[in-house]
């Protein structure tokens, strides 16, 4: 069997992307609620509060941990893999990501340890400021990644010389077509798909009878924060779309499922795409109404792959089932978040048996959009990783054999399989355990976490 | 090119990379070396206690290593397309053994049940960790080689006898770096064997530097030219010199019941071994091949970056500072992750 080494690096890298995405996808949203909630213990000094922040910091510290690790392994991914891609556009992206750590990464690291271990050696307001820094952090790093990540997607303010980018102009490097859409889309992403793990573990909660109190106000909270966030979020998509069918015509018609050009043209629900044919078989479709959407009229004309030379289209099956899973996961979230709220009438969302089940169950759908986003759109910017310049065959390391990628894929596979369902289990405990009652400031029987060095001059063991 | 007007940045990136490397040495050396130490510790209670001596800043301290990465590709993107494909194998393999000491500390603590697996995990990911940024070192030492602008060589060439070696010498180094942050961080019995164990990894450091100092020159001409033609022999015989004291001192504050001596040691010999491959190697980034100069990046990238780095590094210092600072002093047993 020929072993390819780009194929294998490609598995290899959406491996540990994917993977390595689900947890700021969680992480970012989750930063952003534990400064709210710390905040509102510091304003109010209400317990309960202390109480909810404490939990969850629990459960964020495993889930950070977990983010590190696995996000180590990506800058190193860039050398040792794509280290042609590397080569050719570090002047340009490299900064981002560098600036992704200066700005990003130690705040969210050093404000962490103080966050987790240092609320009875610091005085309450800094603990604050330490959980603030900690979400900024968070939201600093999706900044400077994604704005690499678009840039890839729409690359502007470079010149492109002997094969190699050289910037012209950092704000157009930055503030790329595509970044302001991927951004909102991205940063929302991260909150909803937050929300609905919250939602869901606030839902069992109450259905379980273990913490109820707790359970209710978590659920109504983040009902209402949906309420807002899912609408917008189709909205964003809306507009991100039309972007990307400025920019990136390629993409949009594969996500479309177009093949051959047309004006008007119909909006594919569904149907079965054949590259080799160029066609679309079994195609359930709705007339003019993919004009409608798209060039917001009723005769606006919508290109095909089929005008592509074929050595410059993706391939249409990912993106195009992809986009399907993440449009239904949106359409499901916004069925479930207006039904909740209108159960609010008479407690009919914390009393519903089927309701709580529901939310429950969309615990996890968060994270399926965002992983199907960016299936669509990374395999929707193929056969490039520098759109329309720079192509992925040419991207990745020549000293590389498919044995030797075959070897580290397995590796990489191997460790994230004992180390994200082990993490899994852990946060699964945590949640089990629920949100303890002790007194928060006092020094705890049975508190664990919060203190592994003391001022105390000595205490031998 | 695009703006030669632009004054040569390439000596303050160099600087500035050199001494990023240098704070993950010793800050994430420290760490490793507490994980290579903590295999040895007597009980479950002193194992905590090495662990939460870390806990707070493990995180901290492992970021350094992705300015160090990142810090090349910006800085020296040539280099950093070369060495890191060459260096293949050991990369993975430090990642992956990253991935088991950095869950270790969360998991340990809530997933008893499975404790011993994870202490396991913590121990070996810290020794292996240690063991192949090793290989990197010496991988680095001898070169690569290099056609155009790509590694031409196979995956597995900086698997060499004295790469092997280098990967020793860093697995004492980090554990000596180790005893020193516990000899401050613990107290009583548990002190006591740590500066036993310190001693121990002081003579593998000093057999390793003694042997490196000699392999090289061997190895590499060029390496040889630099340190025995004169004067330089005489311009740089301060540095074994000085290092030689340095080991008899820190040898000294083990055994003399010094608290902060053994740490600050250990630090000087990594600067004095640090300076010495520097001084070996300067002005190659990829040795034999490529100057910093001559792989660094467009004088406009290193512009844009060193405006925010100018202070956002010092920034990043002062709050690192204050977090050791928030958890300074000796560890307790009774409180932390139990
Ligand atoms: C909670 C997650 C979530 C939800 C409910 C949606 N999306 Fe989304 N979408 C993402 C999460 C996401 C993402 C993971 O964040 C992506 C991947 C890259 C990006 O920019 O955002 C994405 C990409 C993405 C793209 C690709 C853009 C490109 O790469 O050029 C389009 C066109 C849309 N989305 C459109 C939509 C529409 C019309 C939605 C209506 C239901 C929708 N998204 C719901
Ligand atoms: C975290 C969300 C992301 C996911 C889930 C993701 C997923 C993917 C997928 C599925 C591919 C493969 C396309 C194919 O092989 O057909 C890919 C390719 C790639 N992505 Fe992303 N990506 C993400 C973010 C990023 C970011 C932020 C960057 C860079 C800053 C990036 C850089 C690349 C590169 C260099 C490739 C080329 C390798 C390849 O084609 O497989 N990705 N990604
Ligand atoms: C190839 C692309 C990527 C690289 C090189 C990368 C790099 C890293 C690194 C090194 C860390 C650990 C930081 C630490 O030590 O604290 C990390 C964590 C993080 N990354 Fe990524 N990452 C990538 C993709 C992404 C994407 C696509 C996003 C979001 C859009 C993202 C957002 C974050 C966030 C918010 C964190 C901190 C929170 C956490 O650790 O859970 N990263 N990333």
């Amino acid at each position: 069997m020929h072993l390819d080494p780009v194929f294998l690096s490609r598995v290899q890298f959406v491996w540990v992307i994917a993977l390595h995405i689900l947890l700021p996808a969680f992480t970012v949203g989750l930063a952003s609620f534990i400064a709210c909630v710390e905040g509102m213990s510091f304003f109010t000094g209400r317990t309960v509060y202390a109480r909810i922040s404490q939990f969850w910091i629990r459960i964020f510290s495993v889930a950070f941990g977990m983010g590190v690790v696995s996000g180590i392994v990506m800058p190193f991914q860039f050398g040792t893999n794509w280290s042609r891609f590397s080569d050719a556009t570090a002047n340009v992206i490299a900064p981002l990501l560098a600036y992704e750590g200066l700005t990003a990464f130690f705040l969210e690291a050093t404000f962490l340890g103080v966050l987790l271990f240092g609320r009875r050696l610091v005085p309450r307001w800094v603990h604050f400021m330490a959980a603030v820094a900690v979400a900024l952090g968070t939201l600093s790093s999706s900044f400077w990644i994604l704005a690499a990540n678009s840039w890839m997607q729409t690359p502007a303010g470079y010149a492109l010389i002997g094969g190699r980018f050289f910037p012209t102009n950092w704000w157009a490097v930055i503030f790329n077509p595509s970044f302001p859409y991927r951004l909102a889309h991205t940063v929302t992403a991260f909150y909803i798909s937050t929300g609905f793990v919250v939602l869901g573990i606030g839902a069992w909660m109450v259905r379980a009878r273990r913490f109820p109190e707790e359970g209710r106000i978590i659920m109504s909270a983040t009902l209402w924060l949906l309420l807002v966030l899912v609408p917008l979020q189709i909205g964003l998509g809306d507009l991100h779309g039309l972007n990307t069918l400025r920019y990136q015509p390629t993409k949009l018609a594969a996500l479309e499922g177009r093949y051959d050009s047309a004006a008007p043209a119909p909006l594919t629900l569904f149907g079965i795409p054949d590259d080799a044919r160029g066609v679309m078989r079994d195609e359930i479709a709705i007339p003019r109404l993919g004009s409608l959407l798209l060039t917001h009229s009723w005769n606006g004309r919508i290109r095909g792959l089929n005008d592509w030379p074929v050595d410059r289209r993706p391939p249409v099956g990912p993106p195009f089932y992809a986009f399907r899973i993440m449009v239904g996961a949106g359409l499901l979230m916004l069925a479930l978040v207006v039904v909740g709220n209108l159960m609010r009438r008479r407690d009919a969302f914390v009393t519903s048996e089927a309701f709580l089940r529901a939310c429950e169950c969309a615990g996890p759908l968060g994270f399926v959009a965002v992983l199907a986003g960016w299936t669509t759109t990374e395999v929707g910017r193929q056969p490039w990783t520098v759109f329309g310049l720079l192509r992925t065959s040419e991207s990745v390391t020549p000293s590389l054999t498919g044995p030797d990628v075959l070897l580290s894929l397995l590796g990489y596979v191997a460790v994230y399989a004992v180390i994200f369902p082990g993490g899994f289990l852990v946060m699964r405990r945590i949640v089990r355990a629920g949100p303890q009652s002790q007194a928060i400031d006092e020094p705890g029987q049975g508190r664990r976490a919060m203190l592994p060095i003391a001022r105390a001059p000595e205490l031998t063991p | 090119m695009i703006s030669a007007l632009l004054p040569d940045f390439v000596p303050i990136w160099t600087a500035i990379l050199a001494v990023g490397i240098f704070l993950y040495v010793v800050l994430d050396g420290f760490d490793l070396g507490v994980g290579i130490l903590f295999r040895f510790a007597p009980d479950l209670q002193s194992r905590n206690l090495l662990m939460n001596s870390i806990a707070p800043v493990w995180d901290g301290n492992e970021t350094w290593l992705i300015l160090g990465g990142v810090g090349l590709l910006v800085a020296f993107p040539l280099a950093f397309a070369i060495i890191i494909p060459a260096v293949y194998f050991p990369i993975l393999v430090m990642l992956l053994a990253l991935c088991f000491r950095g869950v270790a500390f969360e998991f340990r603590s809530r997933d008893v049940a499975h404790r011993g697996f994870w202490d396991h995990g913590f121990f070996l990911g810290s020794v292996i960790a240690t063991f192949v940024q090793g290989i990197v070192l010496g991988a680095f030492i001898q070169g690569f080689k290099v056609e155009g602008r790509v590694f031409a060589g196979g995956s597995f060439d900086c698997f060499t006898p004295f790469s092997l070696m280098t990967g020793i010498a860093l697995v004492f180094g980090y554990g000596l770096l180790g005893a020193g942050w516990l000899v401050m961080k613990t107290s009583g019995a548990l002190q006591k064997s740590i500066r036993v164990q310190g001693v121990w990894c002081l003579c593998g450091v000093c057999a390793c530097i003694a042997a490196v100092s000699l392999w090289s020159p061997l190895l590499d001409l060029d390496i040889a030219l630099r340190w025995l033609s004169w004067p330089n022999s005489l311009v740089l015989a301060p540095i074994p010199v000085l290092t030689l004291c340095v080991a008899l001192l820190t040898g000294r504050a083990l055994r003399n019941g010094s608290e902060a001596g053994p740490f600050v040691g250990a630090i000087f010999l990594f600067l004095l071994s640090y300076g010495g491959i520097a001084v070996s190697l300067w002005p190659m980034i990829v040795p034999h091949h490529y100057t910093v100069w001559e792989a660094a990046s467009s004088p406009k990238t290193q512009a844009f970056l060193l405006v925010g780095t100018a202070f956002l590094l010092p920034t990043v210092l002062l709050y690192t500072a204050w977090s050791y600072w928030v958890f300074r002093g000796k560890v307790r047993g009774d409180i932390g992750y139990h």
